[in-house]
């Protein structure tokens, strides 16, 4: 059923991210691959993947991006996956009812067998966090990894997503951002977690955390090299020499 | 974003058949013509041709055809599902008012006026899938549905001109008159959906679309792959943004003037069958000037997606 949930669900599990540790290594993307590709719905396919060209689904994508320039400029490692917005347009859009929100936790998903590859919902989605597969020909986007989540077979503490549970930094963090006092609502309530392009309304469950202010410079000389020759000496000898 | 061939057909092919249907079940409504038999085979057989046509296209898009069904059951919440529903009920009474018409010369008007209605209802649809998308600023204005319906409207009255004028108005050309009206509308409103959608600000920025304004100017420093994927080839389309001016004139061209000057300069004509042709001339221009404009419609959109891509507004 495409409509929106009635009600906010009482859990709102989500991801929050964490832009200041992020090392950009990509074992998330890795691990979330490995564990989707034999997981819920169809395999994750990859096209030509030793051709000149290849191309694949994948549900979480690290991007790099540089900002600010000069001394003040920082590298910032950015993984994006799907943010379960509150006012998710990719689910109301879907003519199949393949695409919905669980009304218990506000996780997104899609119904893989009703899925007719439309691709609607990857247009209705602003962050590009949904990929129509180029094999199965059905819309796929990240899960929570919901078979790993509620799997009653493994241990309590291996039922987090796959990315949070391989990141080497802990930059990720999974919990239910409904509860003001989880983890990850303490998290973003100290950090200044933010939305990606809130303007836009989607309310996005995920969280970012900006990375922490202060120059990356500082401690760095940036001045000219200092004259060592009136210091005399051998040092001073040699720097007249090669100068 | 993309322009799939598929979805370019359709909604050309498939608005003229519905504005050719509306049209023609319209002025039978109001009594601007009669329901001459021959008039209704051909116009209303067109129509019924090309909705099919166009709709049987669409399902080129599908990437799991087998379930295109199940496309009809989320009408509460979807315009593609709406689209779907309205579209199977027009074929309704637009097929029996086809069979009353042709095989027994009159039109009842309850017939007529379900067909009009879900002729304009089924392209209102379709408008709305686009218009309703907040990601992509360029479709998300209020033109965007009225530029659909007003070209199908238009190019309707010509294919109305062609097909059924010759039987029906050897005194008044009403399908004439209606399309040297309506195609100057159309593009009127294309022209101020152009304008807008080109000074419209942009919904979203690099820096909002990554939470980093703050650090100063934001660029894309690493994909997160090296080679393409679907959604850089779906939404990341931006070849057509180099000629987009000249496209524009080119679809106002095709689109607008040469079949208004045709269909003129037929209303004048000596003979019918010259005006015949013309008309033909002009039904084949304005096709293609708004398989143009279609083309245009998808080429020149930006998706917020494509920020996560390099683009620094969209």
């Amino acid at each position: 059923m495409t409509m929106l949930p009635a009600a906010p669900s009482p859990r709102r599990l989500g991801l929050v991210i964490d832009l200041d540790t992020c090392v950009g290594c990509q074992a998330c993307v890795v691990a979330c691959k490995e564990w989707n590709t034999g997981g819920y719905g169809a395999p994750l396919a990859d096209e030509q993947a030793y051709g000149a060209g290849p191309s694949g689904t994948w549900l979480n994508r690290v991007h790099g991006f540089e900002a600010g320039s000069g001394a003040d400029g920082r590298m910032v490692h950015f993984p994006k996956s799907c943010l379960h917005c509150e006012n998710a347009h990719c689910v109301t859009v879907c003519p199949t009812g393949a695409s919905f929100k669980r009304a218990s936790d506000g996780i997104v998903l899609v119904d893989e067998d009703k899925c007719i590859g439309c691709g609607l919902c990857a247009w209705a989605c602003p962050y590009g966090a949904r990929e129509l597969d180029g094999q199965a020909g059905v819309m796929k986007k990240c899960t929570l990894c919901v078979d790993r989540i509620g799997a009653a077979d493994l241990p309590e503490s291996e039922r987090e997503p796959a990315c949070v549970r391989t990141c080497p930094t802990t930059a990720r963090h999974f919990g239910d951002l409904a509860d003001p006092d989880s983890k990850v609502s303490r998290l973003v309530a100290e950090r200044g977690g933010f939305d990606l392009m809130a303007e836009l309304g989607y309310r996005p469950t995920n969280k970012y955390l900006p990375p922490r202010p202060g120059r990356r410079s500082e401690g760095r000389a940036d001045s000219e090299l200092e004259d060592a020759s009136p210091n005399g000496g051998f040092l001073g000898w040699l720097d007249k020499v090669l100068s | 974003m993309q322009p799939a061939p598929s979805l370019l057909l359709f909604s050309t092919l498939s608005g003229a058949g519905y504005g050719l249907l509306f049209v023609l079940a319209l002025t039978v409504l109001l009594g601007i013509v009669p329901p001459a038999p021959l008039a209704g085979l051909l116009g209303l057989g067109t129509a019924l041709v090309m909705i099919t046509a166009g709709l049987l296209t669409s399902l080129g898009h599908l990437r799991r055809k087998e379930r295109a069904w199940r496309a009809i059951s989320q009408w509460r919440s979807s315009w593609l599902s709406r689209e779907g529903v309205a579209a199977l009920l027009t074929f309704l009474p637009a097929g029996l008012l086809a069979l009353f018409w042709v095989l027994d010369g009159r039109a009842p008007w309850p017939l007529a006026l379900l067909t009009a209605a879900g002729a304009a209802a089924t392209v209102f649809c379709t408008g709305m899938i686009y218009q309703s998308l907040p990601p992509i600023p360029r479709w998300h204005q209020p033109t965007t549905t009225p530029v659909y319906l007003c070209l199908a409207l238009a190019t309707g009255s010509v294919l109305a001109a062609l097909l059924a004028g010759p039987w029906v108005e050897p005194a008044l050309p009403a399908f004439h008159l209606l399309a040297l009206l309506t195609l100057p509308l159309a593009w009127a409103v294309k022209w101020w959906g152009w304008r807008s959608g080109d000074a419209a600000a942009p919904v979203a920025t690099i820096g909002s679309a990554t939470g980093l304004a703050g650090f100063g100017k934001v660029r894309l420093l690493e994909p997160p792959h090296t080679s393409s994927n679907y959604l850089m080839k779906e939404m990341g389309f931006r070849v057509a943004r180099k000629h987009a001016a000249k496209l524009r004139h080119i679809a106002l061209v095709l689109g607008l003037a040469v079949p208004w000057l045709l269909i003129l300069v037929a209303t004048w004509a000596p003979s019918p069958w010259f005006a015949v042709l013309l008309t033909a001339l002009a039904a084949a221009a304005t096709l293609t000037g708004t398989l143009v404009e279609r083309w245009l419609f998808f080429a020149e959109a930006k998706h917020t997606m494509s920020l996560y891509y390099g683009e620094q507004a969209a």
